[in-house]
């Protein structure tokens, strides 16, 4: 006797607990196959299906039962061709027939975990609520007893630095005649600074994202400068850049990054000596929001020939960069051969500092900088970073915030009186609800000098379908539908790199209106409000306590 | 918005000079207060000069603390002058308004001068920390030749009540302030003018960057930069830091708090230093709406406006007297006489100096950086 079939599906995961449903409209349906074929994980499958039509014809009623085969689109349940709730489908439809339903009451963390794998995914953590960012009002209005500036007609200077700044007793002036000089004698060191726009690009690897949505936001970056004037430079990522880019003019508008795994760096070093500009700056990678504690990686998918070449590595190998600068056993040696290594690559003209994730030891790591006089900044990336990949407990559960680890890295600077000397970059959750001006501005008001942006700027500039619901969020698999994280050109070639570059353009523009929206009103405009807390407020006292700023009902 | 009335002169004049322009200018200060601020006092104080004053207001107890307190600190007080206090209608009357001269504790006869500021201010501190909680002392000045009176009141009213129609008082620099109470409780302390070793200023307008400004200065590690009950005070500490602490001279305090934008830096002369001084003090950076009025240490009197120059000001007179006012009628009861076409109206790129004596006013272009002078008969 053969095994006794089981009939109750038993071991089987029901669409219930599955994050997204498919809602499909047979009447709807012209049976196109468009959805079906644009699926990035084929969630969805045609199918047929047997149907029972009773029909009646003739004056009286005559119940006449047909049997007839029908083809249908259908959902699957396995979990590793979960419907993501991209909404691809939809929007390939075109009568409006298919599209995916979130479902609250899903269990796919309890799942997702099949052959002992942990989930591992793209994106940002999976909390939809308002971050404290959001919660952020701007409350002090001037109006009568000192006139509110005009943000369309006085000039406004949104501008800020990077790079090590010297506090004003420590500078190499002399007077002369009633005028100070630079005195030419004076074996002070001046650190190099960069006059450089609020809101910086983060960091997004070549290899992570596709060669459309680099150059793209290259593209982007490069008119923002050249024809607007707006001084907005972006991080490369670890990975380094393509060749051409380094030996060009545009490396200025530039930020290198070196992380964990060197990769990229070859062809960096191999290419300085042809280098025509200096990079705006270069980041030592120790930590990343999304993902603190954890290293970089870029899945095999990824690796193909142009990544292979620009990294240094064979093709179609996961490229993992281990958690730690491996070299290196103390933070005091971390930290300052990093720096100084990298300042002496570029005989000290390059302001060079640290990123690391958001973390309750900030203040540590922080302290360590400001005794170290080539440290140029120090970037905090807090927990709504995003990634390109990372497992799924680390980006939803690991980090901290980054409104109170910048609050308090500030005040702490205020303490020492190094205020203005270690510029402070705040990162990760800019812009989560689509509010990026009001959210750089508040971080500016918390202490920060500079904020950096990238999840945000996937989404407003090339469509990245992910949220806060785990939609999408393919970004490790290399079968981005966007074309935004991928190597795969079937995919990337959906991506117009001119669009992106345009879409980054209208970004920055109206980012700066609101920008200057938000400081008019409560009179600041010759300089940026760094530290301005009493003009913001917050209704929950704990957070006003928290962060040393008032409350407001 | 407060109404500001100084006078720079050759000759001593009264206070009375200043209240009455600041009658003239009635409709910008509320009655809520006045402060004065004298430099280069004449009269019975010419002989004394070399004295510090140390002007404040005490309750009966507090000037007994007081006193005890510079007697063990070794200071010998060589002569008080106290108003002739005249009951006005509407003005509360405090125990005790004095300007008491003490000559320096013995071990300090031959210190430098920066030991004996530093000795001057640290008591001045230490006095108004012991009489903080129960108001029992309040100093505003401790500082040769310089003296403070301070009061909630009318200006005119104000005059009348410290007598200062009998014409003891007079001074060659002379600054006054009518208060227009906006944000703050009324408080001595935070009326105007401030003033730190030397340096005396007042301001009207609010400053919007003050707690970023407030923090920068109280992390400097210079004592002295405390209190900022006023939004304003910070305006005479920056004051202080760019001359007496950095050592710039003081057309830098114009370059440091309205900075030129990046591409009119590199017009100047000095662009080089001013980039450095561009990033280094941005703090400091100031957005008005404000006019500044003030004294250096030498006599000098200056005025300085706001970026955009969102606040009037007005300076005018005649070879031996300007008056540096925040509007131009005040000008006009001060010195009538002056030639009216001569007036200075400072805007965003001036500042605006009158030397010790009143022989003339330079304007200082900071776009260019350099200095006109316009002289009257
Ligand atoms: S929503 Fe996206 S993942 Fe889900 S079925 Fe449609 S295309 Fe596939
Ligand atoms: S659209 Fe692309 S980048 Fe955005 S979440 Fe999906 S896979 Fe990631």
């Amino acid at each position: 006797m053969g095994p006794v079939k089981k009939p109750d599906k038993n071991h089987q995961l029901t669409l219930k607990d599955f994050p997204y449903g498919i809602r499909w409209r047979d009447d709807r349906c012209t049976r196109c196959g468009r959805c079906t074929a644009v699926c990035p994980v084929k969630a969805i499958v045609p199918g047929v299906r047997v149907e029972r039509v009773v029909s009646s014809e003739g004056a009286t009623p005559t119940p006449k039962v047909t049997r007839r085969v029908v083809s249908v689109v259908s959902q699957v349940n396995d979990i590793d061709r979960y419907c993501t709730g991209c909404a691809m489908c939809q929007l390939v439809c075109p009568n409006a027939a298919i599209e995916p339903e979130f479902n609250p009451d899903h269990k796919f963390l309890h799942f997702k975990n099949k052959g002992g794998d942990a989930y591992k995914r793209g994106g940002r953590r999976n909390d939809p609520n308002p971050s404290t960012l959001d919660m952020l009002k701007f409350t002090r209005i001037s109006m009568l007893t000192d006139p509110a500036l005009d943000a369309g007609r006085h000039e406004f200077h949104l501008r800020t630095y990077l790079g090590r700044i010297l506090p004003p007793e420590a500078l190499p002036l002399k007077a002369e005649d009633g005028r100070l000089a630079v005195d030419k004698n004076s074996d002070v060191f001046v650190p190099p600074v960069r006059q450089i726009y609020p809101i910086m690009i983060g960091s997004m690897s070549v290899g992570a994202l596709s060669p459309p949505m680099w150059e793209g936001l290259a593209m982007g970056v490069a008119y923002l400068n050249e024809q607007l004037g707006m001084p907005v430079v972006m991080a490369s990522g670890e990975g380094g850049m393509p060749p051409r880019l380094l030996k060009s003019r545009f490396l200025k508008y530039f930020i290198l990054q070196i992380a964990s795994g060197y990769f990229g760096w070859d062809e960096i070093i191999r290419s300085l000596p042809h280098m025509v500009e200096d990079p705006a700056a270069i980041e030592i990678k120790y930590g990343q929001g999304a993902k603190p504690g954890d290293g970089g990686l870029l899945m095999s998918y990824k690796v193909l020939k142009l990544i292979a070449s620009i990294r240094g590595v064979p093709m179609r190998v996961d490229l993992a960069s281990p958690p730690t600068h491996q070299t290196k056993y103390s933070i005091e040696e971390a930290v300052a051969k990093m720096i100084i290594s990298m300042s002496m690559a570029w005989g000290f003209r390059v302001p060079v500092y640290p990123k690391i994730s958001g973390t309750k030891t900030a203040k540590a790591v922080l302290n360590n900088l400001a005794r170290n006089p080539y440290a140029s900044a120090l970037s905090i990336d807090g927990e709504d970073g995003g990634t390109g990949a990372a497992y799924n407990v680390s980006m939803d559960k690991m980090g901290h915030p980054i409104a109170l680890n910048i609050r308090q890295c500030y005040l702490d600077l205020v303490r020492q009186g190094k205020q203005n000397e270690l510029p402070l970059i705040a990162a990760g959750g800019v812009g989560k609800k689509g509010n990026l001006a009001a959210n750089a501005a508040a971080l500016i008001m918390l202490g920060a000098s500079a904020v950096s942006v990238g999840k945000y700027l996937m989404q407003s500039t090339a469509g990245c379908l992910g949220d806060e619901h785990n939609r999408c969020n393919l970004c490790n698999t290399g079968r981005c539908p966007r074309g935004i994280t991928t190597q795969d050109p079937k995919l990337y070639r959906r991506l117009d790199s001119s669009k992106v570059a345009e879409r980054l353009v209208d970004v920055f523009r109206a980012a700066d209106t609101e920008l200057k929206k938000i400081f008019a009103p409560m009179g600041r405009s010759t300089e940026l409000p760094i530290g301005m807390s009493d003009g913001l407020s917050v209704g929950d006292q704990a957070i006003a306590d928290a962060l040393g700023i008032s409350y407001v009902c | 918005m407060c109404r500001l009335a100084a006078i720079t002169a050759s000759e001593y004049f009264s206070p009375m000079e200043n209240i009455h322009a600041l009658e003239t200018m009635k409709e910008g200060h509320d009655g809520s207060g006045m402060g004065l601020m004298l430099k280069n006092i004449g009269g019975f104080a010419e002989p004394l000069k070399e004295y510090p004053i140390l002007s404040g207001i005490c309750s009966r107890d507090g000037l007994k603390a007081l006193d005890e307190f510079m007697k063990s600190k070794g200071f010998k007080e060589v002569h008080m002058w106290n108003p002739a206090i005249k009951p006005v209608a509407g003005i509360e009357k405090k125990d005790c308004y004095f300007a008491k001269f003490y000559d320096y504790p013995s071990r300090y006869r031959e210190s430098t001068r920066e030991e004996k500021e530093a000795l001057l201010t640290g008591t001045r501190l230490a006095l108004r920390k012991m009489g903080e909680a129960d108001e029992s002392i309040v100093v505003f000045s401790f500082y040769p030749d310089v003296l403070t009176l301070k009061e909630v009141g009318d200006p005119l009213a104000l005059g009348e009540f410290f007598g200062l129609e009998d014409g003891r008082l007079k001074a060659k620099i002379i600054l006054a302030q009518g208060r227009q109470n906006t944000n703050y409780a009324i408080n001595l302390y935070a009326c105007h003018p401030f003033f730190i070793q030397g340096f005396g200023s007042m301001t009207n307008g609010e400053n919007t960057a003050f707690v970023p400004i407030r923090q920068y200065l109280m992390s400097r590690g210079v004592p002295g930069y405390v209190g900022y009950q006023s939004d304003s005070e910070v305006f005479t500490h920056i004051l202080h830091y760019t001359v007496r602490e950095l050592g710039f001279p003081i057309t830098y305090y114009k370059d440091i708090i309205t900075p030129l934008k990046q591409e009119e830096i590199e017009g100047r002369p000095d662009a080089g230093a001013l980039r450095l001084i561009r990033q280094s003090l941005r703090m400091l950076v100031i957005d008005g709406p404000n006019c500044i009025i003030g004294f250096t240490p030498e006599g000098t009197c200056f005025m300085v406006q706001d970026s955009k120059k969102l606040r009037p000001g007005a300076v005018g007179g005649v070879k031996g007297k300007y008056a540096l006012m925040s509007e131009e009628c005040g000008i006009d009861r001060a010195i009538p006489e002056r030639d009216r076409s001569l007036d200075v109206f400072p805007m965003k790129y001036d500042l605006v100096t009158v030397p010790m004596g009143a022989s003339e006013v330079k304007v200082w272009d900071q776009l260019k950086s350099q200095t006109k002078t316009i002289s009257s008969r």
